[in-house]
């Protein structure tokens, strides 16, 4: 085995090879953060599914009994938890990638081992819990269902995986550039719960993207790539909403667009980044 | 010739200045607002840095340089199964050069090639989670260390029969001792298995014969046919463990030749810089409030001489100058004296040895002689700890510096039979009497 350790190497070469080989780390982190959280609580895992359901109690309240935000006819349990359960998915891995360097920085110091693993366990890890939740989102989809709720479930469910899937990379990309920025700001990392929590609100999470019509509102609420996977997962399911495919194909492009540049930009700056945390 | 296991080329590392300490836009703002308004604003953010290398870009950033060189065009090569010391100052430059050797951070000039599997080794346990068991962590550690899973599950019964914590291998490591948790992490790191293991003092850990089987440990590695690249500021183990070693000073490579005479070379030049000291400007190795800090620290013989070298069972005069940013009278002194294993042979306070404290006048320089009539100490390499402790109140350290001064003990027959005295750190005077009678 022969390495070279040089200055200023080219900024696009990320090297995939040696994360393959780092793949046992990648999945002892994942088994480590699913297996520590847990570690000292009497509910254990059950805490990702409590946590949903609570936030999707608390909107149906709000949102749905006091505000009466339509739903596009979907029973407002449905609608919000499954724009809770993909946000949610979406949230850990941004704040995952968010954190992975200046939060694992005393290990960073210490150790090389390709970086890029951290956020990258961090898709899987809430993959994870994403799975849990699902379970319990079907559990009510059916619920709901034999109670004479009249969903319309289309070929847009098989579509699932790929839309579950795209919001695991918008994560990543979101959280690489915010974990890139960090570690000149700090600042950054106060202000993120904040970020996150205004960005749920320019999701359709707690209102149906029909709901919004002014050109350009549209054209802003379509450009947050969440949207599409949001809307278009709920059409799979129920058949209601606004499955708009020209906003699905912008969704893909600003995901890649901001997942390949997190990818160089974190690539760049985790070479020398201890030099200055 | 053989390829070498480590070719370093004109290898630098260049810190740009005024990158540290300003880690939010609230700071960056600050930084602008003391420039606009003409103040030096380098004084607002004067803190000592964490480590070694950080005091020194302090350093040169209060000296008004705009970059620091960590490491400057240093080259050599590591043939495969050489055993290779680093030695040097703190903040020379050797900690820099294992973390570019180690790929933590990328260098800014130059190249280095490496032939071969390497493990590093800057610290022992890291990413050691508390709430996983010793089981897990040990899985845990050795991915991060590099390890394959496999390779892991192959070596386990003998990492866990090296750590001797067979019992505890499902407790959570946050139940463990600082003692078990050193033994189980460095039981991990010793069964790495690397064609080059690059290492970091991380023997300064556990008690002394867990420290001597890592010792042991490192020798049977370079025994193997390894290629170590070992930095360290224990003499004895870069004597006895290395062939050869590097010195490295102010970022260069200073000296490249076989263990014992860079040791010989660096031990006399820490010693003629060591035995009187201003230690005005000093950032390194130091903590403190500053409310009275020590200014200069001198070793002299019982009568006040400077010396080259004590001889067993002579006396030490310690000559401390200490200013006051105020008026004073609860200011205790304390020296410590350890050894080159770090272990703390002795210590003594001055408001405990002699029930006083130092009485200060704002700004006044004053001198203060710590007399120690005979000192048992084996023959070797000591160094000094000084502090300042205010009594009154919460024991408030005001200043304290480690390594403050270094001298060397040589051998001398104290028991007039041409035999030394054995032991790690002390002798004392003792007699024999066989049925009542004096022997000698």
């Amino acid at each position: 085995m022969r390495t070279v350790i040089k200055a200023n190497q080219p900024w696009w070469r990320i090297n995939w090879r040696e994360i393959w080989e780092y793949r046992d780390l990648l999945f002892l982190l994942v088994k480590r953060d699913l297996t520590a959280i847990y570690k000292q609580t009497i509910l254990g895992p059950l805490w990702f599914v409590i946590q949903p359901l609570l936030t999707t109690i608390v909107f149906t309240i709000i949102f749905g009994n006091v505000a009466q935000i339509p739903t596009d006819g979907i029973p407002h349990f449905v609608f919000y938890l499954s724009g809770t359960v993909l946000w949610n998915y979406f949230q850990g891995v941004l704040n995952h990638g968010a954190g992975s360097l200046v939060a694992n920085s005393n290990v960073l110091n210490k150790v090389y081992f390709p970086r890029l693993i951290i956020p990258l366990s961090g898709v899987i890890v809430n993959f994870a819990h994403l799975a849990l939740n699902f379970i319990l989102f079907l559990g009510f989809y059916f619920w709901f269902f034999f109670r004479g709720s009249a969903f319309e479930p289309n070929l847009w469910i098989l579509a699932l995986p790929v839309l579950v899937f795209q919001c695991g990379l918008m994560g990543l990309g979101y959280g690489l550039w915010i974990s890139a920025l960090t570690i000149k700001y700090r600042d950054l990392g106060f202000a993120l719960p904040f970020i996150t929590q205004l960005w749920m609100y320019a999701t359709p999470i707690v209102y149906p993207a029909s709901l919004v019509v002014r050109p350009l509102m549209k054209l802003l609420l379509w450009l947050n790539p969440m949207t599409a996977v949001v809307e278009f997962s709920r059409y799979g399911f129920t058949g209601q909403g606004t499955p708009n495919l020209m906003g699905y194909a912008l969704s893909w492009g600003v995901t890649l667009v901001v997942l390949v540049s997190g990818l160089l930009i974190f690539n760049k700056l985790q070479r020398t980044f201890v030099d200055t945390i | 010739m053989t390829t070498p296991a480590i070719s370093v080329r004109n290898l630098s590392k260049c810190y740009k200045l005024g990158t540290i300490g300003r880690h939010t836009l609230v700071d960056e703002c600050q930084y602008l607002w003391h420039k606009l308004r003409g103040k030096d604003p380098r004084a607002h953010f004067s803190k000592i840095g964490h480590t070694a290398t950080e005091a020194r870009r302090v350093e040169a950033e209060q000296e008004g340089n705009q970059k620091f060189w960590a490491l400057r065009d240093v080259s050599f090569d590591v043939q495969p199964g050489e055993v290779v010391g680093i030695i040097g100052r703190n903040g020379a430059g050797k900690s820099t050069l294992l973390k570019l050797l180690t790929r933590i951070t990328e260098p800014t000039s130059g190249e280095v090639v490496i032939n071969g599997r390497v493990a590093s080794l800057l610290e022992v346990g890291t990413g050691f989670h508390p709430e996983l068991t010793g089981r897990e962590n040990v899985y845990m550690n050795g991915a991060i260390l590099g390890m394959k899973k496999k390779e892991i599950q192959a070596q386990f019964d003998r990492i866990v029969a090296f750590s001797e914590i067979e019992k505890f291998m499902d407790t959570p490591v946050k139940r463990y001792s600082s003692g078990m948790y050193v033994r189980l992490a460095f039981a991990v790191a010793a069964h790495l298995d690397p064609e080059i293991l690059l290492v970091d003092e991380v023997l300064a850990v556990g008690d002394a014969s867990f420290q001597k089987k890592c010792l042991g440990k490192m020798g049977d590695v370079a025994k193997t046919g390894r290629t170590v690249f070992f930095v360290s500021h224990n003499m004895m183990a870069i004597n006895h463990l290395c062939q050869r070693s590097l010195l490295i000073d102010h970022g260069t490579l200073a000296l490249d030749d076989e263990a014992s005479s860079v040791v010989k070379v660096y031990m006399k030049s820490s010693a003629s810089r060591t035995m009187n000291r201003d230690l005005t400007g000093l950032t390194l190795d130091r903590t403190g409030s500053g409310f009275a800090r020590l200014e200069s620290a001198a070793l002299l013989t019982l009568s006040g001489e400077p010396f080259s070298a004590l001889q067993m069972g002579d006396g030490l005069r310690i000559r401390v100058g200490i200013r006051a940013k105020g008026n004073a009278s609860d200011i205790s002194i304390g020296i410590s004296i350890y050894n080159l294993h770090g272990f703390r042979i002795c210590g003594f306070q001055s408001a405990t040895t002699s029930g006083k404290t130092l009485v200060l006048e704002e700004g006044q320089l004053t001198s203060v002689d710590c007399i120690i009539p005979e000192m048992n100490l084996i023959s070797g390499s000591y160094t000094v700890n000084i502090n300042l402790i205010r009594m009154a109140g919460t024991r408030e350290m005001t200043d304290m510096v480690r390594h403050a001064l270094a001298f060397e003990v040589i051998p001398r027959d104290v028991y007039g039979t041409g035999q030394l005295p054995t032991g790690d750190a002390v002798y004392f005077p003792v007699l024999w009497e066989q049925e009542g009678n004096r022997l000698l």
